[in-house]
Formats: C-alpha cells, structure tokens, sequence
C-alpha cells in the first residue's frame, strides 16, 4: 500500500478546463463583434434594432475584457492550480474531503459569479471602473470565491510531503496575495441605498475614492491586475509545463529567485504609467515611468530562464507543436514586456497613450502570451487527466499556425493604427492650427480596423479548433497508460 | 534565507505580502488628502446631471471617450483648458477612461449644444458624417434613475461631506449653491423643472410630451450632464 504511487484527484482541474475553453470562446467572441463594430458600424445594430442596447460597442466592450480577464484567465489559473498543486506538494485531493468540498464549492460560487457579471454588465449595471466593473454584491462573490481558493492553496500546502515549495507554487501564492490586496482596496464603494435609507436601486454604490484618488486607486489596481492576472500566474504555468513537457531542467535556479523576487518588488510601483500627464503629482508619474523600465529586467529574467531551459533541445520546437506554443508563448512574453516599457516613457507615451498601440500592447500580451500559455497548459494536461492522447497533432500545428497570424495581424495593424492616429492628433499646419478635425483621425483608422478584425477572427477560429481538439481527445482519443506519460505529451497525427 | 522561506509557506506568504503592499503605500498615501480638494468653480453634481452621469456609465461612454485633457498645445487647441486635479472632487467615479475612439468630453459642454446632442445621439454619422459611434436610439425611451442619483447625493454629502446647500465660489468670484432637496419628492420634483429647462431646447415632440407629463427620459438627463462639463 505505502509503496503505490500517488494516484492525483484532477475532479476540480476537470471543470475549471472546461470553463476555460467555453469562456475563452465567449469573451473572444464578443471580443471579434466589437472589431468588427469599430470596422463597420452597422455590425453594432446585428441583432436588430430593439437589442441595440444589448449589442452595441460600448455595451458589450466591458463585457469582453471581464470575460477574457475573469473567465478565460482564471479559469486557466484554477484549473492549473489544481493540477500543479498536487503534483509539485507531492499530495492528492483525494486524501482531503474537506478540500475536495471546498475545491467544488469554489468552482460552483465561480460560476454563480460569472453568471451574475454577465447579465448585470449587459443590463449596464457597472461601476465603469475597468476590470472592476461589477457593482458591490459581486464584489463580495467574488472576495469569497477568492477566500476559498486560498484556502485551498494553503490546504494543499499544509498537507504536503514536498517540504520545499517548486517556483509554480511562489507564483500561485503570489498570485493570490496580489489579487485579494488590490482587489478589495480598488473596489471600496458604499452602496447607496443603504447609506441614503432605502432609496434607489439597491446594487448601486459610490466609491470611496473621488476624482484623481480614484485614478490613482484604479490604475494602480488596473495595471497590477494584469501583473497577478496575466502575468505572475502565467509564469507559474511556463515555470512547470516547460520543464515538464520538454523533459528538461529549469535552466536556472539562482534566475528564477531573481525574476520572482524582483517582479514583486518592481510590478507595483509601474502603476503610475497609466496615468502620464494626468492630474496626479508628478513624482508618481516619473516613479511609474522609471520603473516600468526596471521591470524589464525581471520579465525578462523569467522568459530568458524559460528559452534557455530549451538549451540542447531546440529540435523539440519543430517536432512538437505543444512545445511550440510555450516558446512562442515565452516569446510574446519578451517582447510584450519590452514594448510597455517603451510605451511608458514619457515622450512616446504623449503619443501612444489613448490610441490602439495601448489596444495592441495589451493584445499581442494576452494572445501572444497569456492565451498561448494557457492552452498549452491544458492540452499538457488533458492526456493526463483523461487519460487518453491528444487527439490530433497536425489539428494543432494548424491552429498554432492560424492563431499566430491572428496575433500579428493584430498587433502590427494597431501599431500603425495608434501612431498614425496619435501624430494626426498633434499636427498643426503652417499657422499653428490643428491640421486635422477629430473625424479625419477616425475614417484614416478603417483599413486597419478591418485587417484588426480579421486577425482576431483568426485567432477566434483558433479557438473553436483547440475546443474540438480537446473535447475529441476527451471523448475519442486513445486510451494511454501511466507509462506513455512522463515526458512528451503522446498525441496521434 | 530563499532556500529557508521556500520550506516556510507562512512566512514566505508575508514575504510576498510586504514586498508588494510596499509600493503602494508610498505612492498613494502621502499625497491623498491634498489632490481631492476642489479648485474654484468646481460644484457638485445636481440630481439631474448625476442621473445623466449614471445613464453615461450605464452605456459605457467611457470606453470611447476620455474626460483628461492633457498639458499639450494640441489638447489645450483642440478641447480647451488642461486638468486641474480640483477639478475632479465630486467625480466618483472618476471618468478619464483610457482611450479616445472617440474626442475628450472633459468640456464638452462649452462648445456642443443641447440641440446637438439630440440629434447626435440618435445618429451620430447624420452630424458627423463618417463617424463610427453607434445610435443610441434607447435614451429616448428608457427612464432616469433620479431615485438612485438622489440616494448618491445623499451618501456623498453624509459621508464624504459633499458640500450641498452651500456657498461654493465661482470663477467670476459670485457664489453659487447647489440645492439638495430634504425629500424623494423634493428632488423628483427638482430634477423634472431642471429636465424642463433643457427639453426647452430639445425638438422632439415626443421628448417634449414624456418631460410635460412628469418622466425624464435618459437623453434629457445624459444632455444635462453633458451641459455640465466644462
């Protein structure tokens, strides 16, 4: 008995893989009408002229950043989580009711809250906050789906026989922590029907915070959701699915220590590039622009430890389209982390700062990056939870292929869409007067929209191709045993 | 020390904890109290311009549209004034956005029209031919929320002690008071002979009807927002 080896409980992984690929899906999709909307207008009225409401860009645009932040990410964050965890602490949700339970809880009250935040957001109940749209009931879903999450973490960490934490589990905790500070500190708000006596709709609240104070709360939460939301949980997955599927050690201990400690230290501060030339004090603003360079060098700690765990293994990129994926992935990660730094100096800031080059920065970081990962992650995954192969590799190569052409569409299309527009905006004529009206810099922006709206139809077919993939390999691959599973993920041709 | 934190969850998760609540405290703390004062000028929002304010949330307006003008020749020649921190105290939520699809409203209301508005709002392309944003056809039939702006006024002048019903100075060095009613009603009844004042402007006959008989469509409350930034 003592000597069988571990058998992992992946129950929980299981449902959170699933809502992964059906949110990715929805927020992409709603994220492709939007393109198309801002390309052609009329494409806002799509469903008719009586759920205009319902379907028009600003509507719905919430709508896609919330689904792709909270519910594709995330759930590629739990489901991981639940995966990872176990297999690094060296225990098995099977050996805990309790957390099997409180696994289980945390997926179902996840769902209630997705459920809640997808009607309320098209009813046009928000706080406009961005990523922190949802008014005050959500709020406290979500601080308790949060709780349970953690308990889980540090659950399974109390439990564990692996006395010494692997680089993916500093992340998660990381993640948490980061998460649940900023969280509640942005999303302090007063509802109003309490506070007034009963008076008006009872959902709405004030925030606690007015004018530059709520800016400086916001973004100082807005961009350090992107840190523990698109990045300190994404390099908990590069740091054991690289190695894992590669076969390969982590290139560098002493580099991991130095990235993980440093994006701590660093992230935070870099808040304040949101905010250049606005009303908040000058010093902050220098701060944020400064260490938005610093941040360069532990991002890129963590993607250069990644490429070099390659080292002698190159030949691995082109025969496997998982490993692909992660080195692309760790790629867009280089670069999209190169170019925000560059976007937060100042001069060029004046420039890009609202204009599409901010949309592309943020695009070619989550579908270059997060989403790569992500998808890697699970197609790492599903042979080993369901047992069976992958269910067609050359499935895979094709999307890899369709998505990574998605994603340069995209991005290169916004670079020249924001520095077009950003110059227009600025250029006086002969006499010191503007030289153009602020239309002539929208109708310049159309064939740029259009080819932004091909792209992310691309990336989006993509995605149905990984859906039918993993479900076939759920369903219909072949049957593998423990043996075939160590390294290489086995998937049929 | 890693290797020792590594093995120690709890005290690796405090660790973590300081290491990033560092940055915050730094840069947000010292300057708090200082930039939520008002400059002179800046008044609070009446029931009717706060509903309108809530109707511009409601539809997202600031996915498209900034309300920060920024310290350059170009933003100063193009939307007027740059920000003045002050500016923004009776802003909860603040609205700078992050992105111009479409021009900074910061102070819309010195160089657009009620009139305008009407029109723009129900076809935009019709007074700005080429432009992309979509009709916002549903603001003409769909009813203010002036309960819910009344209990945020409310809320605000209890608990951030918002100054209403008090002399606030204008630029021309006049005072001005912004009335906040005692009563539901009183704010109702406020907000309808504020509607009036802007459907006085409007031409549509239906509008016109809706506000004579007692409702406040959305449009009339997102125009007298509009009217109010400057």
């Amino acid at each position: 008995m003592e000597n069988r080896p571990l058998e992992y409980d992946y129950t929980v992984a299981k449902m959170f893989m699933l809502t992964t690929v059906l949110l990715g899906i929805v927020g992409m999709l709603v994220g492709v009408i939007l393109a198309w909307e801002l390309a052609f207008p009329a494409v806002n009225t799509f469903l008719g002229q009586g759920a205009a409401e319902y379907t028009n860009f600003s509507r719905l645009r919430p709508l896609h950043t919330d689904a792709v932040i909270f519910g594709f990410t995330l759930s590629g964050v739990f489901s991981t989580w639940y995966y990872v965890g176990q297999r690094v602490l060296k225990v098995s949700m099977a050996e805990s009711k309790f957390l099997m339970i409180l696994g289980k809880t945390h997926f179902w009250l996840y769902l209630v809250g997705v459920v809640a935040v997808v009607v309320s957001l098209l009813m046009g109940v928000t706080t406009s906050k961005e990523y922190a749209e949802f008014e005050w009931p959500i709020d406290i879903a979500i601080v308790i789906v949060w709780v349970l999450w953690g308990v889980s973490i540090f659950g399974l960490i109390g439990m564990r026989r692996e006395k010494s934490l692997y680089i993916s589990v500093w992340y998660y905790i990381a993640t948490f922590l980061g998460i649940a500070m900023l969280y509640v500190f942005n999303n302090m708000e007063i509802p109003t029907y309490f506070a007034s006596g009963g008076i008006g709709a009872w959902w709405h609240s004030v925030s606690a915070y007015a004018g530059t104070n709520d800016a400086l709360v916001q973004w100082w939460y807005g961009h350090n959701a992107v840190a523990f939301g698109f990045t300190v949980p994404i390099v908990a997955m590069i740091y054991y699915f690289l190695p894992k599927e590669s076969g390969q050690a982590v290139f560098s201990y002493k580099l991991s220590l130095l990235s993980f400690w440093g994006l701590m230290f660093v992230y935070l501060w870099a808040g304040g590039h949101h905010l250049l030339f606005s009303t908040v004090p000058d010093w902050m603003q220098t701060m944020g622009s400064v260490f938005s360079i610093v941040l360069i060098l532990p991002s890129w700690g963590s993607a250069i430890n990644m490429l070099l765990t390659m080292k002698g293994e190159w030949q691995q990129v082109a025969s496997s389209p998982l490993i692909k994926f992660m080195v692309l992935a760790s790629t867009f990660y280089m670069f999209s982390t190169l170019e925000g730094p560059i976007q937060a100096i100042k001069s060029v800031n004046a420039i890009a700062h609202f204009t599409d080059w901010i949309v592309g920065h943020v695009h070619d970081g989550v579908l270059g990056w997060v989403a790569f990962m992500i998808m890697a992650s699970l197609f790492h995954m599903a042979p080993r939870v369901f047992k069976r192969e992958i269910y067609s590799k050359s499935l895979m190569n094709t999307q890899f292929w369709i998505q990574t052409l998605g994603v340069v569409l995209y991005f290169t299309s916004m670079w020249i869409a924001g520095i077009t527009q950003g110059m227009m905006w600025r250029a006086h004529d002969e006499f010191g007067n503007l030289a153009y009206s602020f239309i002539d810099t929208v109708t310049v922006l159309h064939p740029y929209y259009t080819i932004r709206a091909v792209g992310g139809t691309l990336y989006l077919i993509g995605m149905f191709l990984f859906a039918w993939n993993m479900y076939k390999t759920m369903t219909a691959g072949r049957r593998v045993e423990e043996n075939e599973l160590q390294n290489a993920s086995p998937m049929a041709a | 020390m890693f290797h020792w934190l590594e093995k120690h969850p709890f005290f690796f998760a405090v660790g973590v904890f300081v290491t990033i609540a560092f940055a915050g405290l730094i840069e947000i703390v010292p300057n708090f109290a200082q930039a939520s004062q008002p400059v002179i000028g800046t008044k609070p929002y009446t029931t009717l311009e706060l509903a309108g304010r809530h109707v511009y949330i409601k539809n997202s307006c600031n996915a498209c549209h900034s309300q920060l003008v920024r310290p350059f020749k170009a933003e100063t020649d193009r939307y007027g004034d740059y920000s003045l921190s002050g500016e923004y105290a009776f802003d909860r939520p603040f609205l700078w956005g992050s992105k111009r699809t479409g021009p900074d409203l910061l102070r819309v209301g010195n160089y657009r029209t009620t009139d305008w508005h009407e029109n723009h709002m129900k076809d935009p392309a019709s007074v700005v031919p080429g432009s992309i944003m979509p009709a916002y056809t549903w603001l003409y039939t769909n009813e203010a929320d002036i309960d819910t702006a009344y209990a945020e006024q409310v809320t605000v002048k209890n608990v951030f002690s918002v100054p209403y019903n008090t002399p606030l100075p204008m630029k021309d060095g006049s005072k001005e008071t912004v009335a906040l009613a005692d009563t539901l009603e009183g704010a109702q009844a406020s907000a309808l002979e504020e509607a009036k004042l802007v459907v006085a402007d409007m031409k549509s006959k239906d509008i016109q009807d809706a506000v004579a008989a007692g409702k406040i469509p959305e449009i009339v409350a997102l125009i007298a927002y509009m009217n109010s930034l400057k």
